[in-house]
């Protein structure tokens, strides 16, 4: 490879904030952030497969306050990796492409994000029967 | 140092011919993972509260462990595959790059294992 010093193209501060520049750029964090996630997924797993005791202390870490905000932190980069996934897949058969649709599909990931990620932990503290 | 450009470089090799390869293969990991994820939420929102026992008897049933060892398998196929693009995205060194790759790729199949096999000892009564 040739290498050497190349104008940089004009940096990400001149450009107009715009919901697609988010979206993409949180599939890549969100998408690396479940990595994280798979190795909680791997912990919880091989707990199970260890034991009674093993189980308990991991119910016990991912059941502390902080263990619950770093489940929620990764249901919301679920939800939002999975909304957007299918936005993605959906572009993959060539539609939506012009911009106000790529805009409002933008938009309807980040609401369903919000309201999906709520929806689960809704559902998990209701049929525990509260906090 | 050659004079040579780039581009002159790079004709005549041909392409790698195994682009459209990793593209498809993220393509049907998301969708297998699409099904696969909802199952997996619900069942864990399922298990919400669940003792030991309960959490071992559904991972011991049959259809449950299948579907695990295939959330496994594609859940870290897919992770791997999306690794391997930000790396080469931001990684411009070589030798780093390279090295990157083989300890993520390594890194998901030994986590993908340790989540296998949990389930299959578990599955034959472990």
């Amino acid at each position: 490879m040739v290498s050497q010093e190349r104008p940089l193209s004009p940096h990400l501060q001149v450009y107009r904030w715009q919901i697609t520049m988010t979206m993409s750029i949180l599939h890549r964090v969100t998408g690396v952030g479940l990595g994280l996630g798979a190795l909680l997924m791997t912990y919880w797993f091989v707990a199970i497969a260890s034991g009674p005791d093993d189980f308990a202390d991991a119910q016990d870490l991912i059941g502390s306050w902080l263990g619950r905000l770093v489940l929620f932190g990764f249901t919301i980069s679920l939800v939002f990796h999975f909304c957007n996934g299918i936005r993605h897949l959906f572009w993959d058969t060539g539609r939506g492409f012009d911009l106000p649709t790529m805009r409002a599909s933008g938009w309807t990931v980040a609401v369903m994000t919000v309201l999906g990620s709520i929806a689960i932990w809704v559902a998990g503290y209701a049929l525990r029967g509260g906090l | 140092m050659s004079q040579r450009a780039p581009l002159a470089h790079a004709r005549g090799l041909g392409s790698a011919k195994e682009g459209a390869h990793h593209w498809w293969h993220q393509r049907l990991s998301a969708v297998a993972l699409v099904f696969l994820s909802i199952w997996f939420v619900v069942s864990l929102i399922s298990l919400t509260g669940a003792g030991y026992d309960q959490v071992y008897l559904w991972m011991a049933h049959p259809v449950v462990a299948g579907l695990l060892l295939l959330l496994v398998v594609f859940t870290f196929y897919h992770l791997k595959l999306g690794l391997q693009v930000v790396i080469e995205d931001y990684i411009h060194t070589e030798w780093l790059k390279v090295t990157s790759l083989v300890v993520m790729s390594g890194a998901c199949l030994v986590l993908g294992l340790a989540c296998a096999l949990s389930v299959v000892s578990i599955a034959f009564g472990g």
